[in-house]
């Protein structure tokens, strides 16, 4: 058997196992509250009992896997040369609302007004990522604390921003603070006509199927080319394995720290836009909030591979999707966040269990090849 | 040796995982058929007697013992009084999901369906839309479809007689109001309750904190931050703390029972709700805001036929809001807290719904 295909094999066993064990974890949670894992599980696949009620689930699992998806590659391309990015989570809403104000200040063609909004989000979140990558590499700040310390000054902006100079009109009675609303043109096309494919109903929840999701599937693919086929990709993973080597063979570490936080506050800035684009049109105070954090986590589990990183935003949005049918169940909805808490560890801990296991097969096969019957014994 | 008893351990796992998946598809195809049965029975042309109420709360959810509890608690009554089957489910934490639970209402049969808090302002007018013959209802926001009731409240004539209850109790002339988030509700308490102390105390000082900014709704489900906070006013001198923060509240109460203080609870009556008997003796009185009776009222109008685009105001005149007495620590400030009340009735005292 192939190494490679050895290795991805033990991957995905170890990841299954790690879903698997964390079932079990939770049904025992399950068990102590007093309800039936079982119905537990049947309340995950339950996606509704009319047809209208299953294209609304399928969309609702899809629309919350587009922004968690966007989250996990931000984060990834930062750990991908040992920075993290914790910061993630407000550069991606101080993005979201720069983004949502200033493509409610004119109105062009759709192609020009969704360009010039994702442009807008992108820039603020590189820019925002920018601060924290100019103190590490001119006074060695660690990004850790920065970024988290730069997220509560974004939060705080954000709702300033929305209040005073961004807000906009408010319907007589409503307590919502908003953003003008963006023009007709500023709404990204949903993509309802993919369910008609299925023989299914259109699903009716607004916005439908959020047409960002090619968006996201296409920045998905240039992440995984940038990472794996040209030379800067190659050059932050060669600083983030082994930084001295990379500065020896002449890569400059500095430039390297700014072009990869810069990267993941551009993707960043993004993540809110699936939401403010096909749904929303402004940005609220019910603005998702916390998907940055929840980018982590998706990063991690899906091991910072764009390929990893899209099963494991199924994974998690197909989750949170059944808060309301559990609920129906009567099963405590924060299930979920126990799952996926202990999938994350759980996975993290499969991640060293198949290296170790996959570097010990290596061994032996190479020892093998070399005429040797009995592996060398190494210290893992 | 190692990679062989590996192969069959993973082996091993990858057969496990094939019986659980199986065990779910079949739980899952047994729990979806029953769970399909039961609604398209009911919702198809249901008798006339089949009120099936369906209610979505707030971020913090069940068991707050405050806003959410309150809407509860008018849920229960239409359960016990009106023969209602009910429904009701809690958002997930960062609130993403609230349209989508109000749908999943919808499709399972319930009618009506009320939003619990006006983050639900936007959500239910979409939802609406989508099911127009259904009715719905929210909490703290207007009406904004022809099918919607808004089910408004006045708290800043509530919070007004707190804080002149706080004020006539107050022996330092200090007291403290904590906000749960900084939304424009929340400023409603605040200004209210500031009218209140200054109508009594023209020179009191009044301690103002929110926990999050406006758009974080951590702030209602923050226990620790409203310990903080409310620490903070007594140390600096505050002797009475009204907190409007949900669930965070109990963390108000428990700094007011470390200091040897009094608090403020608000929405239900906190002295009830709140388990703890040394917190319950820290909570002086509590801001009562009727939710429960705004929630069964409108349930009942449905009953008998109402429908919406129009809003419901909970005012001091109809007793939407008040002080609870539970405890007896303001029975003997009764005759100017009436009096306070009957001049907003009466219409003498406007009371300031922003500060």
């Amino acid at each position: 058997m192939p190494a490679g295909l050895n290795r991805a094999l033990l991957t995905v066993a170890g990841a299954a196992v790690a879903v698997v064990l964390a079932i079990a974890i939770c049904s025992v949670a399950i068990v102590v509250a007093g309800g039936s894992p079982f119905d537990a599980l049947a309340a995950f696949f339950d996606f509704g009992n009319s047809a209208r009620a299953e294209s609304n689930s399928v969309a609702t699992f899809l629309n919350r896997a587009v922004p968690l998806f966007i989250a996990g590659l931000a984060v990834a391309v930062g750990f991908r040369m040992n920075l993290f990015n914790i910061g993630v989570e407000g550069q991606y809403r101080i993005a979201a609302i720069c983004a949502a104000f200033v493509g409610s200040t004119f109105t062009a063609p759709a192609p020009i007004q969704i360009g010039i909004i994702i442009l807008v989000a992108a820039a603020v979140g590189g820019l925002y990522a920018l601060i924290p990558a100019v103190m590490k590499v001119t006074r060695g700040v660690n990004e850790v604390i920065s970024t988290i310390m730069l997220n509560y000054i974004a939060i705080a902006l954000s709702a300033y921003l929305l209040r005073e100079p961004f807000a906009g009109e408010r319907a007589e009675g409503q307590l919502n603070t908003t953003t003008p609303p963006l023009p007709e043109s500023g709404m990204f096309p949903d993509l309802n006509f993919v369910f008609e494919w299925f023989g299914m109903l259109p699903p009716t929840r607004n916005g439908g199927l959020w047409g960002f999701l090619l968006v996201a599937v296409a920045l998905g693919v240039v992440i995984w080319v940038v990472l794996e086929r040209t030379r800067f990709g190659f050059t932050i993973k060669a600083s983030g394995l082994n930084s001295p080597a990379a500065l020896a063979s002449g890569v400059n570490p500095k430039k390297m720290i700014i072009a990869a936080m810069v990267l993941s506050g551009a993707i960043a800035g993004l993540i809110g836009l699936p939401e403010i684009l096909g749904d929303r049109g402004a940005y609220t105070n019910n603005f998702t909030a916390g998907l940055g954090f929840l980018g982590i986590a998706v990063a991690l589990l899906g091991r910072n591979k764009p390929v990893g990183i899209a099963f494991a935003a199924l994974l998690f949005a197909f989750l949170d999707r059944a808060q309301g049918a559990l609920q129906f169940a009567d099963i405590p909805a924060s299930v979920v966040t126990i799952i996926q808490g202990a999938i994350v560890l759980l996975v993290v801990v499969a991640n060293e269990v198949t290296n170790r296991v996959a570097l010990r097969i290596e061994e032996r096969r190479a020892a093998q090849q070399l005429g040797r019957n009995t592996p060398v014994e190494v210290a893992a | 040796m190692l990679g062989k008893r590996f192969n069959r351990m993973a082996l091993g796992s990858v057969a496990g995982v094939m019986l659980m998946a199986a065990a779910a598809c079949g739980g899952g195809d047994g729990g979806g058929t029953t769970a399909s049965q039961e609604p398209t029975g009911a919702s198809s042309e249901a008798p006339k007697d089949a009120l099936k109420v369906g209610l979505a709360f707030d971020v913090g959810g069940r068991g707050d013992k405050s806003f959410n509890d309150a809407a509860y608690t008018g849920l229960e009554k239409a359960k016990t009084d009106l023969g209602a089957e009910i429904k009701e489910l809690s958002p997930s934490a960062d609130g993403s999901n609230r349209g989508d639970l109000l749908r999943q209402l919808a499709d399972a049969g319930y009618n009506p369906i009320i939003g619990v808090g006006f983050a639900y302002g936007e959500d239910i007018k979409k939802t609406a839309e989508e099911y127009p013959d259904i009715q719905f209802a929210v909490v703290d926001s207007a009406s904004n479809a022809p099918n919607v009731t808004g089910l408004l409240f006045a708290e800043e004539q509530g919070s007004y007689l707190a804080g002149v209850a706080a004020a006539t109790k107050s022996e330092s002339g200090h007291v403290g109001f904590v906000g749960g988030v900084e939304s424009d509700l929340i400023k409603k308490f605040e200004a209210g309750f500031v009218a209140g102390v200054k109508s009594v105390k023209a020179d009191a000082k009044i301690d103002i904190t929110y926990l999050t900014p406006d758009g974080d709704f951590s702030g209602f489900k923050a226990p620790d931050k409203g310990k903080v906070a409310a620490e903070k006013m007594y140390q600096d001198g505050a002797d009475i703390v009204y907190h409007a923060s949900g669930d965070s509240g109990l963390g108000v109460f428990q700094a007011a029972a470390a200091a040897k203080k009094k608090a403020i609870g608000v929405d239900s009556d906190q002295r009830q709700t709140v388990k703890e008997s040394d917190l319950q003796s820290v909570i002086m009185t509590s801001m009562l805001k009727r939710v429960d009776v705004g929630v069964f009222e409108f349930v009942k109008a449905f009953q008998g036929g109402a429908k919406g685009g129009s809003n419901v105001t909970y005012d001091l005149k109809v007793d939407g809001v008040g002080l609870s007495t539970t405890g007896g620590e303001i029975d003997d400030i009764k005759d100017k807290l009436d009096a306070a009340k009957q001049d907003i009735v009466d219409g003498k005292i406007t009371v300031p719904a922003k500060p």
